[in-house]
């Protein structure tokens, strides 16, 4: 994870121009609403999401070999396919709210907000589908979405709390 | 009455097991859905008075969201369960 999500990006002002600082600016620029404008700034979304992805396949053995003892090998299939949704879900948010993000402001919010009910119709979907099959154990599946989503949450929230608490001290990988 | 007792007998019980578990859900993907409006509604909100500011607002949104989606997550894992 970057400095970037704390780090101040660059205004709308820069591409809309400052109404207040020229004196010779027309009522075009001023009409502009922030909302119209592109999110300027890197895509955190996205590179929260690349981090929960790579903390959730790091774990993923140890969660798969865990339901595996407890519910066999219907656990293990179950807790495979939870992970994989939950990883899949995060990576999806992120696409849609970074996408909506470089068009605009307003967008952004229309995509979070559907992209909700769009992930839930998805993970609904899914889990409908795999639900009778003989090779999985739905208790393992829901117990894996519900543990790991948090799970993973809580541990990127260790990184982020820290860097936007000391902008520029977050923990960094040392060089070799 | 004896008619009434006869048809208790043959009567079928109903499964309403399915129909409870989508209004479960449905309940429990209400109050989500609020809480996202409205952590995604300030945040906008906070983006447009101060741009500069848009990484962290966005960072602490982002994760507001997925955190607030747990609840929505529990609730149909629950509904599934239950059914």
């Amino acid at each position: 994870m970057s400095d970037a999500m704390t780090e101040p990006t660059a205004t709308p002002d820069d591409a809309a121009g400052d109404p207040t600082d020229s004196p010779s600016s027309d009522s075009s620029t001023t009409d502009i609403s922030p909302t119209s404008l592109p999110v300027q700034g890197e895509p955190v979304e996205y590179m929260i999401s690349l981090d929960i992805a790579k903390r959730g396949l790091l774990i993923a053995p140890i969660i798969v070999a865990v339901c595996a003892l407890i519910w066999g090998s219907e656990g293990a299939a179950g807790a495979a396919v939870g992970i994989g949704l939950v990883i899949a879900n995060f990576l999806l948010s992120a696409a849609l709210v970074s996408g909506a993000a470089r068009i605009s402001l307003g967008l952004m919010m229309g995509a979070v907000l559907f992209g909700y009910a769009l992930r839930l119709g998805l993970i609904f979907l899914v889990i409908v589908l795999v639900r009778d099959e003989p090779w999985i154990s739905l208790p393992a599946l829901g117990a894996t979405i519900i543990a790991t989503h948090l799970g993973l949450l809580m541990w990127e929230l260790r990184y982020v709390a820290i860097n936007l608490a000391h902008p520029g001290l977050a923990p960094k990988q040392a060089k070799s | 009455m004896e008619a009434l007792s006869i048809l208790a007998q043959v009567a079928e019980p109903a499964d309403f097991g399915p129909i409870g578990a989508g209004i479960g859900y449905g309940l429990a993907a209400i109050g989500p859905g609020i809480g996202i409006g409205y952590i995604v509604g300030k945040s906008v909100e906070a983006m447009a008075r101060q741009p500069e500011s848009a990484g962290m607002v966005r960072t602490t949104m982002f994760l507001g969201v997925a955190f607030t989606e747990a609840i929505a997550l529990i609730g149909f894992v629950v509904a599934m369960l239950v059914q």
